[in-house]
């Protein structure tokens, strides 16, 4: 068994939710050149160039990309021969992002559900914990923004509705969405599973490099039919009308139950955040 | 034809009513800040007949929960946030003279006939441009309900601040025109 410190874990956690807020990955920085190069509507144009002015001074000047600097969404993937010493895992997870949001002058964006009392140090994190083979622990730092997150839904069609009703609900949720999510925003689709892992599958899909396609071509097929049809909508950039409302569109996808048909639809502002890590 | 309008707070009804949907407008002056818990504050302050924290009439609310300030700097990163969540107190906030509302995302109906009433303007900064947004905000400080964290009411000096003209005080919508003109037809 390979041994890993829980204060390891925090350090990792803590440096993740600094840098996903601040550093723009290289995907979503090339999407959004290819952006300001391929959207032909002037008003479009001009918001990507905001956006890529925007990567800048958050990068050179130490300022949130965004100032919704998320719910903090954590996958972890623990390798089966990792044993954790020295505290509790969801603890050091959730310590990593008190001290990240505080020394990382991150907004702390979480409440009490009812009384809407600020938790103060933006725990608890959400975290999803995996064991895979191996003896490598891998932490995905994933901070959600909450105007994007409020436009996701979740469906559960009937085996009927197949290919065409997932697809209609897929642009029905973009188009509902409009403006509000921070277009041009990322569409993660899970397909299949259940009721939550279906969402879970949305969710997941985001982490994949931008714009890559799905592995399988079946679903990659689905995926580039699904870009083309929401980009269709004319909601484009910050929603003042265009081409470009989705910079992709991300499908997984997973075996469901005989008598279902559950799709999801996660969506994601263009201040696509996420930082990977492994110990 | 879209034009650029300079405008400083607080404002006239003249200053709104020549602002036509896809208009650029350069704010400056003081504009306060006001969020979910803020507008629930400000309207049971009203239902109690309390005194507002600020006098609204002519001036400009931004939804936006801005992150802290590192030590040396006016305020973090401060875009606007989701404004369909203050939908249910802006008609009660607009009837009091407030003359303009700066967020993103769609307005409600009662809005959008709130400000064709009472001559008000909503206008859209871009959506997660946060850091650039700040660079535009030249000081800060809470006025109301500190406890709220970043929800607190903020009392910003701008200048040439951003936006564009999403809703007029004719009742039109941007948003709306913008997907009539470019909606197409996927080919299947």
């Amino acid at each position: 068994m390979r041994q890993i410190e829980a204060a390891q874990v925090t350090q990792a956690v803590k440096a993740a939710a600094i840098a996903a807020n601040y550093e723009p990955g290289a995907d979503l920085l090339a999407a959004l050149a290819r952006g300001a190069e391929t959207e032909r509507i002037p008003s479009g144009k001009e918001i990507f160039r905001q956006l890529l002015e925007n990567a800048r001074i958050a990068k050179e000047e130490r300022i949130p990309m965004c100032q919704d600097c998320g719910l903090a969404v954590v996958f972890a993937e623990v390798g089966q021969d990792v044993r954790l010493v020295g505290g509790d895992f969801d603890q050091a997870i959730n310590e990593g992002i008190r001290q990240g949001y505080g020394e990382g002058f991150l907004r702390k964006s979480l409440c009490h559900p009812l009384t809407r009392a600020n938790t103060g140090d933006n725990t608890p994190a959400v975290i999803h914990t995996e064991i895979v083979p191996g003896d490598r622990l891998k932490l995905t730092v994933v901070p959600k923004g909450g105007g994007s997150e409020n436009m996701s839904r979740l469906y559960m069609l009937k085996p009927a509705d197949g290919l065409a009703g997932i697809k209609e609900k897929v642009v029905t949720a973009v188009q509902e969405a409009g403006p509000n999510p921070c277009p041009p925003i990322i569409v993660g689709v899970g397909i299949g599973g259940n009721f939550e892992r279906a969402a879970l599958l949305a969710k997941k899909s985001l982490l994949r490099e931008l714009g890559q396609a799905n592995p399988d071509p079946e679903v990659a097929v689905i995926e580039r039919q699904l870009l083309e049809e929401v980009n269709c909508l004319g909601i484009g950039p910050s929603g003042l009308g265009g081409r470009i409302t989705a910079m992709a569109v991300h499908v997984l996808m997973q075996p469901c139950h005989i008598a279902s048909l559950p799709v999801a639809v996660n969506i994601q502002c263009h201040a696509s955040r996420h930082q990977e890590v492994i110990l | 034809m879209a034009k650029t309008v300079k405008l400083t707070s607080p404002l006239t009804d003249q200053d709104v009513l020549q602002l036509n949907i896809g208009d650029t407008v350069l704010v400056s002056g003081v504009i306060y800040t006001a969020r979910d818990a803020a507008h629930k504050r400000l309207v049971d302050l009203l239902a109690k007949g309390e005194p507002l924290p600020m006098d609204l009439a002519g001036q400009i609310m931004y939804y936006v929960g801005p992150s802290p300030a590192r030590p040396g700097r006016v305020i973090g990163a401060a875009g606007p946030t989701t404004s369909y969540r203050m939908d249910s107190y802006a008609p009660t906030l607009i009837k009091m003279g407030l003359k303009a509302m700066i967020g993103k995302g769609k307005r409600a109906v009662e809005v959008i006939d709130a400000m064709k009433a009472y001559k008000a303007v909503y206008l859209g900064a871009t959506g997660g441009a946060g850091a650039l947004i700040s660079q535009r905000i030249k000081a800060a400080e809470v006025i109301a309900f500190p406890e709220l964290g970043p929800e607190a009411v903020h009392r910003l000096e701008v200048e040439d601040f951003p936006a564009i003209v999403i809703n007029d005080c004719q009742g039109r919508d941007l948003y709306e025109q913008g997907v009539r003109e470019y909606r197409r037809t996927a080919a299947r």
